[in-house]
Order: C-alpha cells, then structure tokens, then sequence
C-alpha cells in the first residue's frame, strides 16, 4: 500500500505544519480486551448497592430478552442515517413505525423519528412555535412544577430567538387553570403542560388548559410517555397541537438519563417540523418502499434556514423501544399503564397507614410517581431509606420538602421492603 | 445478505458482469415485508381505575406474538445495510468497524445507574466520566471538557453558546458566526439557532480557507469562527496559527469541528493550534454504533478561559479522592436534561482504554493511509490534494447515479455531491479499519460503475432490497404514518 501510495512511512501523508505537529502523549495506556473489561467493570461497580425508587424523568421498566437481541442485530446498530434508502429499507421501515406508534398514542398526524430527550424535544416545540404563530408573540408558559433541568433545556434553545420562559402557577400538585389564564395574552406563543407531572399526578383539567391556550391562538403542547399515553385520551382530543415527551420508557434499561424525545403535531405544522421523517413512497418496481422525506427542513440542505440542527438523533433507541411495544401488543401496553397506577396506588395506601406520614400529598390519580410528606425532614428519611439499601428522591414545592417514591414493574418487588424501611424510620421505639 | 466473501479476489471484471451482491428481499404484492399493523391488528378496551374522561376509550395496536415480532425484525435487519455488511466509505461520518467488546462493557450492571441518586452513591459513573472528561482533554489539547451535548449538532450549539455567555460576560455583545462555504450544514443551523447571523467564507484556490477573505470578514462583530481541520476536502488548513491569531486578535473565539478529528488522533491537537472550543464526535472518532442514525455523543472542550462556562453539572474529582458534579460559576445551564447518551459514553471510554496513546495513533495513520491508497487505485479525478482520512473524488456523470449503482456492488456509496466545490462529488472517507482486500472491492466497484452507461446508472439499483425510490412523490403526498396509508392504497 505504501508503494502504490508514493511513500515509505504513513507519517508522510500527513500534511500538518511542524510548528502544530504534537510530539508528546496522550499519557493514556493501552490495554487488551479482557482488561478493558474488567477495568471498565471495576470502575463502575465502584456505584451504592441501592434499589432506586427515583423517576423524575428517567422512568426504566422490564426490558424483554427481544429487545436487546433484535437491536443488537449489527445491520442494525451499525448503520446510520439512511442517505441511500434503497439499502436501508429495514431501519426506514422501523421508523416509519415508530412514527405510526406515536401518532396513535397522541392522535395527531405526524411524528418526527426522533429527538434526544423530553427537555430538548419541548426546545423544539418552542422554536416551532415561534415559527407557526401568526402574531408576534414571545412569551412560552411553563408550570412552575417543571422540574428546573427541563427549564433549563428550554431556556437555552429558546435564548436565541429572543423568547422568553415564564411560569405559570400550580397548586395543590396540579396547574391552576385560573392562575394560567391570568397570565395569557396575545404574546403568549404556547402553553405546556405535563401529564403525569412531575410529582406523578395526572393532570385532570387539560381541556381548559388548551381552551385557554386556545383563546389567544397559543400553541398548546402537552408532555406524557409512551406508557401513559397507552390509557390517557389522546392529547389531540382535548386540543394538543404539539406533543412532546419521552419514549425510553419503552426499550431502555436505567442508564443515567438516556433519552428519546419524541415529537408530534398537528398536519399544518408538517413542513416545520424538526428533524427526520420518513415516509411511504414507491419503488422502480411498483412496491412501497420507505425513504426520509421533506429533507429540505434539515441542516444538510437548508443550513442557517432549517427547522432545527439536529442531525444525528436517536434512532436506535426508537427501534428499542418499537421491539418492546411490539412484544407488549396493546393489552400489555395498557396492562403496563395499570400496573403504573396501581403501584403507585399501592404504595401510597401503605405508606399513609404508617405513623409520621401522609401520602399521596396532593389528591387525583397518579402515575408512576407521588410526593410523600414526612414527619421527619424529608432529606433525614432518604438518608435513612439509604442505609437500608433503597434511594429516593426529595422535592420542594409550595414551600414544603417532599419524598417522591416511583414504583414500576422493574422495582415493584421490593416495594415491601421500602415500606418496611419507611416504617422503621419514624417507628418509636418500644 | 451478500456474500462478502465472494467479493473479494475476482475483482473488476467479474464485478462488471454480475455485481457480486444481493440483498435480502421480502417481497410480498406491492411491498417488501408488510408492516406489524398489517400483519395483526387489535383493539383492545381501556377500563382502568382512572376517571373515564382521563382515558381512552380503546387502544389499537398491533398484536403479534413473540416469534413474529422476532422475524419480522430479523427480516428488517436484513434489508438493512450495516457496517458489517460491507465497506462503508460515506465521507465525513467515519464509518469504522465497532468493535464488539464496548457492547459487553456498556451492557455490565454497574451502568444501570439513575441520574438522581446522590453524587456518593454513584462514584462509579461519576469516576468514569471524570476520567473520560481528562482523557478527551488530552486528546483534544483542551482544558476542560464537558460530556453532556447528545450528538454533534448539539455540541456545536452548545459551544457557541458558550461563546456567547463568555462574550457577554466581557460585555462585549457580537452578532456574527463565520463559517467556511464547505462546512458541515449543522455549523450554519447551530450558530442560527443561537441567534447569530452567518457570514460565509469561500475557498480559496486549493480548497483551504481564503486569508483575504477571512481577513475581510472578521471584524469586531465575529462571536466565532467554525473550521474543520482537516476540512471537508480533507485538506490540513496550514495557515491555522494565522488564522487563529487573525481571529482572535478581532476579539473571536475559534471553534474547531470534531467531525474531522480520525485524521488527527496522535498527530496534532485543537488546542495546539489555537481553538478555544471544539467538539469530539464519540461515534466518529471513538467508534460507537451509529445505530442507524443515532445516538451519538458529542463532548466539547475548551480552553481554561472558557472552564467556567460549561454546562452544568459538571464533573470532578475531589481533594479525598471522591467524585462529584458542580455547577461551573458562570454556567450556560444545560442542554440535555441528564448527561446525553451515557451508554455512548461508556463505550467510547473503553474504545480509548482498548486502544491508548499507541493505538490511537496507529488509527489516524490507518485512516490516513487508506484514503490515499483508495484514491491511488480509483480512475477518478481528485481534485484537491493533499489530503488526509477523506478525499472527494469528482465524477464524470450524476454522482448521485454512481453511488446508486455502486450500492449493486455491495459497497455503500460515498456521500455524494457535496462539498459542493467538487463538481459531482463523492466524498470518501474508508476509515482505518478496511484492510487492502476490501480498499480493492471498493476501487473495483467505483472503477465498474464508471465504465458503465447511463442507462445502466439510470435503472440502478438492482440488487438492494427495494428498487430505485421515488423521492419526489415521497415529498409531494406525505405519508408520514401507518394511519396515512389507510385506502391510500
């Protein structure tokens, strides 16, 4: 290869100034497979024994033995973007199901194939926003229950434009409608809400909160999963016109907060949309056949013009999570969305019988997730809670410091042991 | 499905008669395989404990059994082309061989981890991260560098963003971002979606940076400019230490583009050259899965002036030797809600582990080599020399026609007709992980391909799983979903 190339050292090919040659190193030692395992291993069993009860966005349920053998399937996780449809009719084809998933749990016409995560996709919709309101408008409202992460997601990708992030109010756990309404006006560009929230409980007033979006021509985006969305009505129904939210509670394992952000709309929004579609077409031979579509909202055509920079997305945590809806079928989907109420149902039930605490805090029905008041502060009963080998998350809202416990199939086992751990906590000693 | 096997050896002339590969083809009436709605279909009734004016009425999905969402996913993997299919020279997203074992390492229990718990019960990742964070430092010659940006684009905004808050912070507010003619359309949209106006800069005659031009464009407006280094016609910019002073000396941030950064692993650094800000592209560079589109990962590192400015939480290690994250004083807040796609992360800390100084270096001179012998063995024109781990070869016809019937010969196409100072360009970039066998089935395919008619072009491809694709009806009737495909057809 040297020969037919013209050279007798690969170091000749490099055309690179000697003056920003590096002659030093990167001090990093090399290593065989085996040790990289065990070392990479080492490294992180370095992590608490604990149970987690956390939630707060990253929500992991039992991932079938099917999901990780089909999507590791290296034709699969190999490839990429699909420039050249013809070869990658199968990944087309899983997005363009994706797709369709998402747009029956929403009930609006399109979805994207992917964003990074819920806070990024809720970016989006703001930036979408301000591309489809009519009016000049500059202001999105956001519950003061969203978690600051999210917020500041959001702030960063609407910064640019000049949009402002504002809160609106809540109270008792859920969105003060009247309190909303007070804030609306004609510079107003969307309205968000979450359902579940963030201190799981579900939100049973939307329909105001769209007609009030609705009043002042605001896009109303409405926040869920996949899960949840599997027995809640559709947010299309009661006026969504962008659906945001998270889809790795389906196909992914707990792995520090890795995301799928998906994105829905309404048809008249279609040529706005960020990031990759795929639609249906037809092939020289007369078959349907897959292809990304309407490239020309992407970065790689439009530049400085297009709907948003995103081009890598994720793709193969969708394929995951498609793998995983298609092993649950609809009667497992909405099983799933049972056992999220009825474990946290549970959980609370058990937990309010015992001294020193009171839970669910605030009322209505919840998913996945509840606050949890203590008799002792709420950061001395996670403490304890650790010893005992379970972690939990505290929160402020309305002044107060809450637990809040989540409880899915993945953790349900060990719910017993948690109330247990509760109940010695504030137990008075005989 | 093809047999890679069978491809090597014969070379062009057998290719020329019978491209050597078919892919896997389910074909059914009017489509290849049908989708899981078309196969079975239910709805089923919700009845829960909820309100029933919270709930759907029904659910409908489809309803298949395990064995079936297994085939029919197996086929899809089938008619899908990965790394392991075949060579996969697409220009500018190095597609290298990904090594099995990061598989295994992410898969390990210890990385099932929540971001909430508390810094002292999750010294693990935080240790891996803090590890990671100093390595990519090293690599890049930078000072400090945050994990958190999801994917390139999302580094790139984050970095300028970054470049904002710092100019802000010294009061002095700029409205312009220059970025190269050539660069990657993510640089334009990043820097638009920061609020900034684009101020292009052309090539000059050997497809490097213009001085004269930049030298016109800078001024005390310029929040930053974007370069790839080497840049998209895998030319080394020379003149960079100028450049970089021309920039900075205009009161400019540089920001270096990692998409580029195979080229450099242990030859030269951003940092050295003068880049304040620079992305790494963890499924270029460090050879994580590209999963068919994504995740990616897409770390930046800046220089010590700019540490502050990082998204939060940051990493670090502590005086008792512990783990921790903090929010850096002056931080831009975050761009993920966690930390991006942790298993990308875990994989691209084996993969420079595995590999170390000698290795990483062996794979830039890989890299580098490979292109050069490609490009010595094809009978097209490459316009712009030297280059380094990519060159763009000019076709004689419609380059996208070449890389549609190249794709009949097993070998997945170069990007083509970009950049476009390249006329009908294909952009090729083999990676250091293509041995000289599979650099030959490529050269045959590229050399096969342009002693062929157009007719022949026209009508490619033959042997994928699905014929040439209408892309316009795709665009001009939407469907977008299975429920658009209801009595459409």
């Amino acid at each position: 290869m040297l020969d037919a190339v013209g050279v007798d050292d690969p170091d000749d090919l490099f055309d690179i100034p000697a003056s920003v040659r590096f002659e030093g190193d990167y001090g990093i030692e090399s290593h065989t497979e085996r040790e990289t395992r065990e070392l990479v291993g080492d490294v992180l069993d370095d992590s608490t024994d604990l149970v987690e009860f956390l939630g707060g966005g990253h929500y992991s349920h039992y991932v079938p033995s099917v999901v990780d053998h089909l999507s590791l399937r290296s034709e699969f996780l190999t490839s990429y973007t699909q420039y050249q449809p013809e070869v990658a009719q199968g990944f087309l084809q899983v997005l363009f199901e994706f797709q369709s998933l998402v747009v029956e749990l929403t009930g609006l016409d399109v979805a994207n194939a992917s964003m990074y995560d819920r806070s990024t996709a809720l970016g989006e919709a703001a930036l979408l926003a301000s591309r489809v309101r009519s009016v000049d408008g500059d202001t999105v409202l956001v519950p003061d229950s969203l978690p600051d992460r999210v917020h500041s997601v959001l702030e960063n990708y609407t910064d640019g434009p000049g949009i402002a992030v504002e809160t609106y109010p809540t109270e008792d756990g859920t969105i003060d409608v009247a309190g909303l309404e007070a804030l609306v006006d004609d510079g107003t560009l969307m309205v968000y809400a979450a359902t579940p929230n963030d201190l799981g409980v579900l939100e049973s007033d939307l329909d105001a909160v769209g007609d009030v979006a609705d009043d002042v021509d605001a896009l109303f985006c409405v926040g869920s999963d996949l899960i949840a969305l599997s027995v809640l009505e559709p947010p299309a129904a009661y006026g969504a016109d962008v659906v945001v939210g998270d889809a790795s509670v389906l196909g992914m394992p707990t792995s520090y907060g890795m995301g799928l952000g998906i994105f829905a709309c309404r048809d008249d929004f279609l040529r706005q949309v960020p990031g990759r579609l795929v639609g249906a077409s037809e092939d020289a031979a007369g078959k349907r056949a897959y292809t990304l579509t309407l490239q020309t909202r992407e970065q790689h055509i439009r530049r400085e013009r297009a709907t948003s920079n995103i081009c890598t997305n994720q793709a193969w945590v969708a394929l995951r999570a498609s793998i995983h809806a298609a092993w649950l079928g609809p009667d497992g989907m909405v099983d799933l969305a049972e056992e999220c109420i009825a474990g946290i149902d549970e959980l609370c039930a058990r937990v309010d019988d015992l001294d020193g605490y009171s839970a669910p805090v605030y009322d209505g029905p919840h998913f996945r997730e509840a606050a949890i008041a203590t008799d002792p502060p709420a950061a001395e009963v996670a403490d304890q809670l650790r010893e005992d080998g379970f972690a939990v998350r505290t929160r402020t809202d309305g002044g107060e410091d809450f637990l809040v416990v989540c409880v899915t199939d993945d953790n349900r086992r060990a719910v017993d042991g948690l109330v247990g751990a509760l109940a010695a906590v504030t137990e008075v000693p005989a | 499905m093809s047999s890679d096997g069978d491809a090597s050896g014969d070379g062009a002339e057998a290719a020329q008669q019978d491209p050597p590969y078919q892919q896997a083809r389910y074909a059914e009436d009017g489509q290849y395989e049908p989708l899981l709605s078309e196969k079975s279909t239910d709805a089923v009734a919700v009845d829960t404990s909820l309100p029933d004016d919270l709930t759907r009425d029904e659910l409908e999905l489809p309803d298949l059994r395990e064995p079936e969402v297994a085939r029919h996913y197996t086929r899809l993997s089938q008619m899908n082309y990965g790394i392991e299919s075949g060579p996969f020279p697409l220009g500018s997203c190095t597609m290298k061989y990904n090594p099995k074992f990061t598989e295994d390492v992410a898969a390990h229990p210890g990385a099932k981890v929540h971001p909430l718990r508390t810094d002292r019960d999750q010294q693990g990742p935080l240790r891996l991260m803090a590890e990671l964070q100093a390595m990519l430092a090293s690599i890049g010659g930078m000072d400090a560098v945050t994990l958190q940006p999801p994917a390139g684009a999302a580094g790139e905004f984050t970095g300028i963003l970054v470049a904002r808050a710092y100019h802000e912070a010294n009061d002095d507010e700029r409205t312009e971002v220059i970025v190269p003619a050539s660069a990657h359309g993510t640089n334009f949209a990043s820097a638009a979606m920061a609020g900034y106006d684009l101020v292009e800069l052309p090539s000059d005659d050997e497809g490097r940076v213009d001085m004269d031009a930049l030298e016109a464009a800078v001024s005390d407006e310029t929040a930053l400019l974007m370069l790839t280094n080497p840049n998209t016609l895998g030319k080394f910019e020379r003149d960079i230490e100028a450049i970089a002073d021309l920039v900075h000396d205009a009161g400019g941030l540089l920001y270096y583009d990692g998409a580029n950064l195979n080229a450099l692993l242990g030859q030269a650094r951003p940092g050295d050259m003068g880049f304040d800000i620079m992305h790494f592209n963890l499924h270029k560079t460090f050879a994580t899965p590209h999963g068919g589109g994504g995740p990616g990962q897409g770390p930046i590192g800046v220089g010590e002036h700019l540490r502050e400015f990082l998204p939060t939480p940051h990493v670090r290690e502590t005086e008792d030797g512990s783990f921790e994250r903090y929010e850096p004083a002056q931080s831009i807040g975050r761009v993920h809600e966690f930390a991006g796609n942790w298993l990308v992360l875990v994989k691209a800390y084996a993969y420079i582990l595995r590999h170390g100084d000698e290795g990483l270096a062996n794979v830039s001179e890989m890299a580098v080599l490979n292109a050069n012998y490609l490009a010595s063995q094809i009978e097209f024109e490459v316009p712009y020399e030297p280059f380094h781990h990519e060159f763009v070869a000019s076709a004689d016809s419609d380059a996208a026609e070449v890389a549609k019937r190249m794709l009949d010969y097993g070998v997945h196409p170069p990007t083509t007709k970009w950049p476009e100072i390249v006329d009908e360009a294909l952009m090729t970039e083999p990676t250091e992980t293509e041995t000289k066998a599979r650099l030959d089935d490529v050269a045959a395919a590229f050399d096969a391909v342009a002693g062929e008619s157009d007719e022949t072009l026209a009508s490619a491809p033959n042997e994928t799983a699905a014929r040439r694709i209408d892309q316009a009806s795709a665009a001009r009737n939407p469907r977008l979903s299975w429920h658009a495909l209801d009595g459409a057809e």
